[in-house]
């Protein structure tokens, strides 16, 4: 078995087990069913880890045309699943919170829908289908496919609960936008077609070098770009397009958050840079300095919206969903650069974002488990028999904050230097206020600091959430404090295991190789790579960053926490919060906006 | 091949999108997100369509013979119209529990989730 037949196992493997258990849910008593569920989700966790570790040079790409439909003198109708390292490292990213996810639910929703253990395990696979078929996909329309699949199931994870009010109209709002997003990449999918002929990333990146442009991309091919793109900002939840993001965050059961902000946001990013690198950097695609600005603009307007809208929270898990927000405008910031550093700095930061925020969302759910409420001024000073929950979630704000040696800090500061100046202080105002509130709140809620809050709020508060166990927990299972461990370890591990690094820098250089991606699918002669940069490591500078940015976050967190706890959110942020209205309709209308504003900045 | 197909999808797209936008009912909302699918189904036939093409079935044809149509963009509205179904029935689900939940499929009374 070669390399490259590994990679349809990674998207089978968690649909046969789903089919599975579809099948056979009703029969099934509910440990076989979740052990399924670990089988499957663990078996493609295997295979995408063997693919990264057999891969035998960072550039070399596994290609796989399924069916055998290879192309034929440049031309072809097969698909194709690529797998380069960085598709097979998130497709093994997003496997390991599968597992994760998995073994935090175990025994957690202590009743699971009338006979039918198997359904919640199923769509988790489904969704681990969904998302490591996205990663892999080298086909446009597939990735079309895959990004519809990934969404149903997300949908109907967040509506898990479907007795809860707020968490299906949470689950509608999410499935609106996306849908709608979904459709104008479906679009712009189709005006690709409609010029190149072809469906594959690489294909229609190949056709569109013989047609060099001038400096400025014909009206067809912007369209398409900023309609493609449309859909995959909307996932990544980039202002203006974030606004489901906060309601489903907040109503989804703990162990979809774990996916939905570990993964699946990112997810959105990587489209965009997979998307820009492999069809439209060319000569023929839209000019690197237009990207550029628009990602810029897009991510810095991202990173500080969702981090005043962070700070300003009360609710944990919209806490938490605002500081993703916010991350991915920082990400989004980081592959701007359009360059190897920028990008190798981001996925630094997007593996231990994924741990640290991971870790956060498990902590939360253990509170409202515990406590029956997410409102950090109702919990104030409950928690204080939970030392461990507390040093989780403190270290949690922490790492957001970006504090050597985390992984988040090493991401955030070679981003940053890539970036240039202004934009770090962007980084840094964006990572000290998420990280911030995160620690505000685990001062307040473990330590009992500060002043004793009262009173009602307008806004989404957290109070009487129903817990997600049967009734209040007395005693936190193992598991479900045995995954955020282990989550944050991974977070610590991304900032100093030193073999990582220059695996991500070569995953960078070959990730931004236009020629040789499409060189290696479509089996042409192999093009020269370009100059090694150098791996992402620490150095004094970054350090100081990291530190300031955490000193900054300490301090802010400090301020807040002396001062009574107001129950108004700040004058000068009131239009910001009129802007989540929780109204669909408003909803389209920005989206339809944030097109427009693509448009703009790209013309 | 006229630019008449591309305009309509596009139009087809927008009156969706202005539906949504304004819709006072969460069912009409679904149905014009669904209108919003088919501009896309407009859009790939319009791709496709060639000027006296026929069907692109080989069996009674000589291939080469007449010029067909092309099968991919069919295949893709034919994947797409399936995706579509999917979403759609899910949403109206939700709508459904919306609606015994909240009462209401009013999303201006809609208002748990601000701030």
């Amino acid at each position: 078995m070669t390399a490259a037949q590994l990679l349809p196992l990674i998207v089978a493997t968690p649909l046969l087990g789903a089919a599975l258990l579809v099948a056979a849910g009703r029969r099934l008593p509910r440990f076989a069913a979740e052990v399924l569920g670990f089988v499957f989700s663990t078996g493609a966790a295997v295979w995408a880890v063997t693919l990264l570790v057999l891969s035998p040079s960072a550039g070399s790409r596994a290609v796989e045309w399924m069916g055998g439909w290879r192309p034929r003198d440049g031309v072809s109708v097969g698909i194709v699943l690529v797998g380069d390292r960085v598709g097979v490292g998130l497709a093994a990213l997003t496997s390991v919170l599968v597992v994760a996810a998995l073994a935090y639910s175990w025994r957690y929703f202590d009743e699971p829908p009338h006979q039918h253990a198997g359904s919640f395990p199923a769509l988790i696979l489904l969704f681990q289908a969904g998302m490591c078929g996205f990663v892999l996909t080298g086909d446009l329309f597939n990735a079309f496919v895959f990004f519809e699949l990934m969404g149903v199931v997300a949908y109907a994870l967040t509506g898990y609960r479907v007795e809860e009010a707020r968490a299906v109209q949470g689950a509608l709002t999410f499935g609106l936008i996306n849908s709608l997003g979904g459709y104008t990449t479906l679009f712009g999918i189709g005006l690709l077609y409609a010029r190149t002929g072809e469906l594959g990333l690489a294909q229609i990146g190949g056709r569109l070098d013989t047609h060099p442009n001038d400096g400025r991309p014909d009206v067809l091919v912007l369209a398409a770009f900023v309609l493609v793109l449309t859909g995959l900002l909307v996932k990544a939840a980039a202002v203006p397009f974030h606004f489901w993001l906060p309601d489903a965050h907040a109503v989804a059961p703990t162990p979809v958050c774990i996916l939905l902000s570990g993964v699946m946001v990112e997810l959105g990013v990587y489209g965009t840079a997979r998307v820009y690198w492999t069809a439209f950097a060319g000569p023929g695609g839209i000019p690197g300095p237009d990207v550029h600005r628009a990602l810029l603009t897009l991510g810095v307007l991202t990173a500080l919206v969702g981090a005043v809208m962070c700070w300003q929270q009360r609710h944990l898990k919209r806490l938490l969903a605002f500081s993703s927000v916010s991350h991915t405008g920082l990400f989004l910031i980081g592959i701007s650069v359009l360059s190897p550093e920028g990008l190798g700095g981001t996925i630094l930061y997007v593996l231990a974002h994924a741990g640290a925020k991971a870790a956060l969302f498990a902590c939360a759910g253990i509170l409202l488990d515990r406590f029956s409420s997410v409102d950090e001024h109702e919990l104030h000073g409950r928690a204080r028999q939970l030392p461990l929950v507390g040093v989780l979630f403190a270290a949690g704000g922490l790492a957001l904050a970006g504090l050597p040696p985390f992984g988040t800090g090493l991401g955030k500061a070679v981003s940053e230097e890539a970036a240039g100046w202004w934009p770090t202080t962007v980084f840094v105002a964006a990572s000290a206020l998420t990280g911030g509130a995160v620690l505000r709140a685990s001062a307040r809620i473990f330590l009992g600091w500060g002043p004793h809050p009262s009173g009602n709020l307008e806004t989404t508060s957290g109070k009487d959430e129903e817990p997600e166990t049967r009734g209040p927990l007395r005693r936190i299972p193992d598991t479900m404090l045995a995954v955020p461990v282990a989550l944050m370890a991974g977070a610590l591990a991304v900032g100093v295991v030193p073999e990582l690094w220059p695996a991500v820098g070569q995953a960078a250089d070959a990730f931004t190789d236009h020629a040789a991606y499409t060189a290696a699918v479509l089996g042409t002669a192999e093009t020269t790579p370009p100059p090694a940069t150098p791996a992402p490591h620490w150095t004094g500078v970054r350090v100081t960053l990291g530190l300031l940015s955490s000193a900054l976050a300490l301090a802010l967190a400090w301020t807040a926490v002396r001062r009574p706890a107001t129950d108004e959110p700040a004058r000068w942020a009131a239009p910001l919060h009129r802007l989540q209205s929780g109204h669909v309709g408003d909803y389209v209308a920005f989206t339809l906006a944030g097109i427009a504003l693509l448009t703009a900045l790209l013309w | 091949m006229s630019v008449l197909p591309y305009l309509a999808a596009g139009w087809i797209f927008l009156v969706g999108c202005y539906g949504l936008a304004t819709s006072r009912n969460l069912i009409h909302a679904v149905g014009c997100l669904s209108v919003c699918q088919s501009s896309t189904y407009v859009l790939l036939l319009a791709v496709g369509y060639r000027r006296n093409g026929t069907a692109p079935v080989f069996s009674d044809i000589t291939p080469g013979s007449r010029p067909v149509v092309d099968p991919v963009v069919q295949a893709l509205a034919l994947t797409d119209v399936v995706v579509g179904a999917t979403v759609t029935a899910l949403l109206l689900a939700l709508v459904i529990q919306t609606a015994k939940r909240h009462g209401t499929v009013d999303p201006d009374e809609l208002s748990e989730l601000r701030g």
